[in-house]
């Protein structure tokens, strides 16, 4: 396979096929509670994505001298440290945004979707392949994140990028656009409920568009990519 | 056989004791490089937070130094609260002190109230809370300023009956689809300017005991 194929490839499935947050559904946990406003989702996928890409380059380019027994504990404590690390500097630098993240922000290091990366990808492939898995998935993950907060923000309280200032500084008071006027919140959508509502359309709208994709498609012979995600299936 | 197993075993104990020496050694690098920032923008938050509900003009001390803390009995809460010492010239001004409705509809609510040496209120704000969004939640001053319905007020006696929510006969609205919230934050207040009425002089005249260096809480 040419090299410029294999980034496409790691691209495609970060993205769409394997989306962390809509296929593998990994990392749920955050992803429903700190969706209510747009701020917050991005906040928190940035957060995850730098840990992600931190993670797996770390990973592969000391997965020579991890013998396979340990390697798990191992995977743990380097997430761990990059996490606590991204939280601190959270807390230093953009602090209000870190106070309404909360608890999530050192919730990262039991999302599913980075230990998986690094024990299903990372740990097997060189560094450059493996940071930019991490790149793709995190925004995979984040892009999800932005949409879900984007839809419950609109939907819940009409406005977008409500409390920006918190995460950009006081400059992003501008970017606050207030869609429609309501008198009361729709509380539904905000509240948690709500984001396992919205999560689930989405999911229904990617597999209908993978489903017309299909269609669409004459079928061609399969070309079977041999090489690209060997164990999916165990997670 | 044996043997071998135990060297291998050594050795991925070794290994694993120096990763877990190294991330150590990252996550205290980090903390030493931001932990004066940390520190810094706690002090701001509570420095602008103090400096909404007290003028900055009223008072010329250096206010989160002059802090005192209060014993958890005094207020009625599980925990300690500390009271932050406005004074203009050593004279007395107003004081700020934190304290805990412990019931609200979901849980604690954190208040931080300010009061005029002459027991009237300057200001309140809600720190922390878990409210319904939406509803329990105008008692942010982001959302609502229903909080500030309480600056001037002043307790006519212990038992004064206008300060509870209307519903229960009092002076302070209530929200719709949410009374327990408002009438929680009523009752915390209340306690609290009763407490600082009979208190005032040992309030003021205690040593200051307790540094942002030391309440600079690590709220996770």
């Amino acid at each position: 396979m040419k090299f410029t194929d294999e980034y496409k490839e790691l691209a495609w499935q970060g993205l769409w096929k394997n989306n962390p947050g809509l296929v593998q559904l990994l990392g749920l946990c955050p992803l429903l509670a700190v969706t209510s406003t747009l701020t917050n989702a991005i906040g928190l996928g940035l957060a995850t994505l730098f840990v992600l890409i931190c993670s797996n380059a770390t990973v592969s380019a000391i997965r020579q001298w991890v013998p396979k027994e340990i390697r798990i504990p191992i995977f743990v404590l380097i997430i761990a440290s990059f996490v606590t690390c991204v939280q601190l500097l959270m807390n230093a630098y953009t602090f209000g945004l870190y106070q309404s993240l909360g608890i999530f922000l050192p919730l990262i290091v039991t999302n599913c979707a980075i230990i998986g990366r690094a024990e299903a990808y990372a740990s097997k492939n060189p560094v450059k392949q493996a940071s930019f898995d991490g790149l793709m998935m995190g925004l995979g993950f984040l892009l999800v994140l932005m949409l879900l907060g984007a839809v419950r923000e609109v939907l819940g309280q009409g406005t977008l990028f409500d409390g920006a200032n918190l995460l950009l500084g006081d400059w992003a008071n501008v970017l606050r656009i207030e869609v429609y006027q309501l008198d009361t919140q729709f509380l539904l959508v905000i509240l948690p409920p709500g984001a396992f509502i919205v999560m689930g359309f989405f999911i229904a709208i990617k597999n209908v568009i993978d489903e017309r994709i299909a269609q669409a498609k004459p079928k061609i012979v399969n070309q079977e990519i041999s090489r690209v995600r060997v164990n999916f299936d165990e997670k | 056989m044996a043997k071998t197993l135990t060297i291998a075993m050594s050795k991925n104990a070794q290994l694993l004791a120096l990763f877990a020496v190294a991330c150590t050694a990252i996550v205290a690098i980090v903390h030493l490089l931001t932990k004066d920032e940390i520190e810094f923008q706690q002090q701001q938050k509570l420095l602008r937070n103090l400096n909404s509900i007290i003028a900055d003009n009223s008072y010329n001390n250096v206010i989160y130094q002059d802090c005192l803390i209060l014993p958890s009995a005094s207020l009625g809460t599980a925990t300690a609260q500390k009271v932050y010492r406005a004074r203009n010239n050593n004279t007395p001004v107003s004081a700020a002190i934190t304290t805990i409705a412990p019931d609200g509809y979901n849980g604690n609510i954190e208040l931080l109230i300010a009061i005029n040496i002459d027991g009237t209120v300057s200001g309140v704000r809600t720190l922390k809370h878990q409210e319904t969004p939406g509803l329990g939640d105008k008692i942010e001053i982001r959302k609502s300023d229903w909080i500030n319905s309480f600056v001037g007020k002043k307790l006519a006696n212990q038992n004064d009956s206008r300060w509870q929510v209307k519903k229960d006969g009092g002076m302070f609205d209530q929200f719709t689809g949410a009374t327990i919230t408002p009438r929680a934050v009523v009752k915390a207040v209340r306690n609290t300017v009763n407490y600082f009425n009979s208190h005032k002089n040992e309030l003021f005249d205690s040593a200051s005991n307790c540094h942002i260096e030391t309440s600079g809480k690590e709220s996770l």
